[in-house]
């Protein structure tokens, strides 16, 4: 393990009126893939540039390793990035481009050409050395550009949403390859994205940001299971919202009482967030729930349900049962016995 | 013209489905083409003719031979030639990074920027030479022993006006700023720099070795005009009483027409020549992008 331990202590940063990081703190272990996660505009992309040093941070500081960067050049962070919009100098060609880091630190040019090929060789396109950049697709000018990044074999990997350009399933290809990548080198990586998915599938752990502040950090599995808000659970993964009704620190919805987790409101109408998964579904010709509509995934089966109170939920299935669970199938609905989270009631919002 | 194409093209294929459109598009386009033509090309017969027919010797291309050896003419030529050179150089180590300080860092302040780089486009130049003499016409004589004073004598040498690259400097800045602001505006600069800092790249590395390169075409594209400007620019060198190619010609016509519209002719050569090799250095770009 070669990488290092990133911490932001205290960030803020406004633009104007609106405050991009109030507050931010948060550290990456060394060789961890710590992904940071939220809406656009909670500032997930506001931290990771105020780490590369493309912003300046009005207050807090950060800390490789101990050593505080704050005003540290950019061009002195010893920080690989991988940018959002395709980065590759357009005038330099593929090798080029993955030794101008070299070329600036003035490695001889036979050094500089070895490291760019055994470069390309990592990332999977070991013979594209003299294309340019506009003779490539977008795949493959993000698997150069993160070449080009590591080159200088940085302490730190900083990738700025770097799959949000490309097609579907080159982006779930590059993100293995970009989580196998770092795995093999050890190297320390915050990965921004707005795709909850493509966060929890390769990251360590995941930061969930919201208005500039930190909501939740934790592995995937904690943070899909025990999500610490309700904006978390809301945010990562699907949530149904179910009324129910709060006496104690018990809630009642559906007809079965359920412990709350968290924070108790004082309002006693709230609304229940449940996984789709926790929806319970029987085939009962006396059930009170309807099935309105079934997509069937393969392993499991996503169906729209409508409840007693005529309301609806949506509900996952191993595949194989969708066959009992036709649209227009009275069933009965019941939810997994464990503790809920609840946000106060809002009208009229149920699932998502 | 490389702007209008994307627009007519579809224009034209709209137009195919009805019959016979195609054919009268066809005779349109060559009778514009045509008038267009006769426009540009008749002065240009008719000095050309000037130059070769003299009564009684028939043609010859005397004129051409004469303006080699005419008094003053490779002088004046130089003198041009270099002015344009300094007024470059000066013109774009001033705009381009500026230019790219605002884009990167203050953006709300381009229109200002473009507002400034613009303005010298409707000063005319009578009243900028106006104001430019009584400048330099300003000194009292006990300022007569100060650097100062020094300074606005050395920017008159006739030999190398300095006075007249700041004030082409000036004229040039519109024409810099549009081609400049296209080019800047057709890569993505933010990235491009933050990139090559990324990489450790200093401001200068980065400026010579990823701005520089990528903007190539803009760059010929405003050094192109700025010398255009230069060589043509008669006003200003002529009120200010500097030997500038414009003014030479000016000059010769009185006593040797036939030389002078040569000359005018010889001109318009060079400058065609520079504007082939800067249109094929932009398209050789274009082709590589």
């Amino acid at each position: 393990m070669n990488g290092a331990r990133v911490e932001f202590r205290g960030l803020r940063r406004r633009f104007g009126n609106t405050v991009a990081l109030d507050g931010l703190d948060l550290t990456a272990e060394p060789g961890e893939l710590l992904a940071l996660l939220g809406p656009s505009g909670c500032g997930k992309t506001t931290a990771l540039r105020c780490l590369a040093g493309f912003e300046h941070p009005d207050e807090g500081e950060i800390l490789v390793d101990g050593s505080d960067i704050t005003r540290v050049p950019a061009n002195r962070r010893d920080a690989g990035m991988v940018f959002q919009s395709y980065s590759l100098f357009p005038n330099l060609n593929v090798k080029d481009n993955v030794a101008f880091g070299l070329r600036v630190r003035k490695a001889p040019t036979a050094r500089r050409h070895a490291r760019a090929q055994e470069l390309l060789e990592l990332v999977g396109l070991p013979s594209i050395g003299e294309r340019y950049p506009h003779q490539l697709s977008g795949g493959q000018q993000q698997r150069v550009a993160l070449a080009r990044a590591l080159a200088l074999e940085p302490r730190v990997l900083l990738l700025d949403e770097p799959l949000s350009a490309l097609d579907a399933k080159v982006r779930v290809n590059l993100r293995e390859e970009i989580r196998r990548l770092q795995l093999s080198l050890g190297i320390t990586t915050i990965f921004v994205t707005h795709d909850q998915e493509e966060a929890l599938s390769v990251a360590d752990r995941v930061a969930v940001l919201r208005a500039g502040r930190l909501e939740q950090v934790a592995d995937p599995a904690t943070l899909y299971d025990r999500p610490a808000t309700p904006f978390v659970a809301e945010f990562v993964g699907t949530m149904n919202h179910l009324p129910g009704r709060v006496s104690g620190d018990k809630v009642t919805v559906l007809g079965q009482e359920l412990p709350v987790e968290g924070p108790v409101p004082d309002s006693a109408d709230v609304n229940v967030l449940i996984r789709p998964e926790a929806v319970l579904l029987t085939p009962d010709e006396d059930g009170d729930g309807k099935v309105l509509v079934s997509s069937f995934r393969g392993s499991t089966a996503r169906l729209r349900v409508q409840l007693p109170d005529g309301s609806e939920a949506l509900a996952d299935v191993p595949g194989h049962h969708s066959v009992r669970l036709a649209p227009g199938t009275a069933v009965r609905v019941a939810l997994v016995e464990r503790p809920v989270l609840v946000s106060v009631a809002s009208s009229g919002e149920h699932g998502r | 013209m490389a702007a209008l194409s994307p627009q007519t093209l579809p224009a034209a294929t709209k137009a195919t489905p009805a019959p016979g459109r195609p054919h009268r598009i066809r005779v349109w386009r060559g009778a514009i083409l045509l008038v267009a033509a006769v426009y540009f090309l008749v002065p240009l017969i008719a000095s050309f003719a000037f130059t070769v027919k003299t009564p009684g010797k028939g043609v010859t291309l005397d004129a051409y031979g004469q303006i080699f050896s005419a008094e003053g003419f490779g002088r004046a030529l130089l003198l041009s030639l270099g002015l344009g050179v300094a007024t470059i150089a000066v013109v774009l180590l001033l705009t381009l990074p500026a230019m790219l300080a605002v884009r990167l860092s203050v953006p709300r302040l381009r229109p200002i920027l473009e507002v400034v780089c613009t303005l010298p486009l409707v000063v005319p130049p009578i009243t900028f030479v106006a104001g430019i003499s009584k400048v330099l016409q300003w000194g009292p004589d006990y300022l007569a022993s100060t650097p100062f004073y020094q300074t606005i004598i050395s920017i008159q040498n006739p030999d190398f006006p300095v006075v007249l690259v700041l004030t082409y400097v000036v004229l040039a800045l519109p024409f810099v700023y549009r081609a400049l602001d296209a080019g800047l505006s057709a890569i993505d600069a933010r990235t491009l720099v933050e990139a090559a800092r990324n990489l450790g790249a200093s401001w200068p590395h980065l400026l010579l070795r990823v701005i520089v390169p990528n903007l190539r075409a803009a760059l010929a594209n405003a050094s192109f005009l700025t010398l255009a400007l230069v060589l043509g620019e008669f006003t200003i060198a002529r009120l200010l009483s500097f030997q500038t190619f414009p003014v030479w010609i000016y000059t010769i016509s009185g006593s040797q027409a036939q030389v002078s519209v040569a000359v005018s002719v010889f001109s318009l050569l060079i400058t065609w020549l520079l504007l082939l090799a800067l249109s094929s250095a932009g398209a050789r770009q274009r082709s590589g992008k």
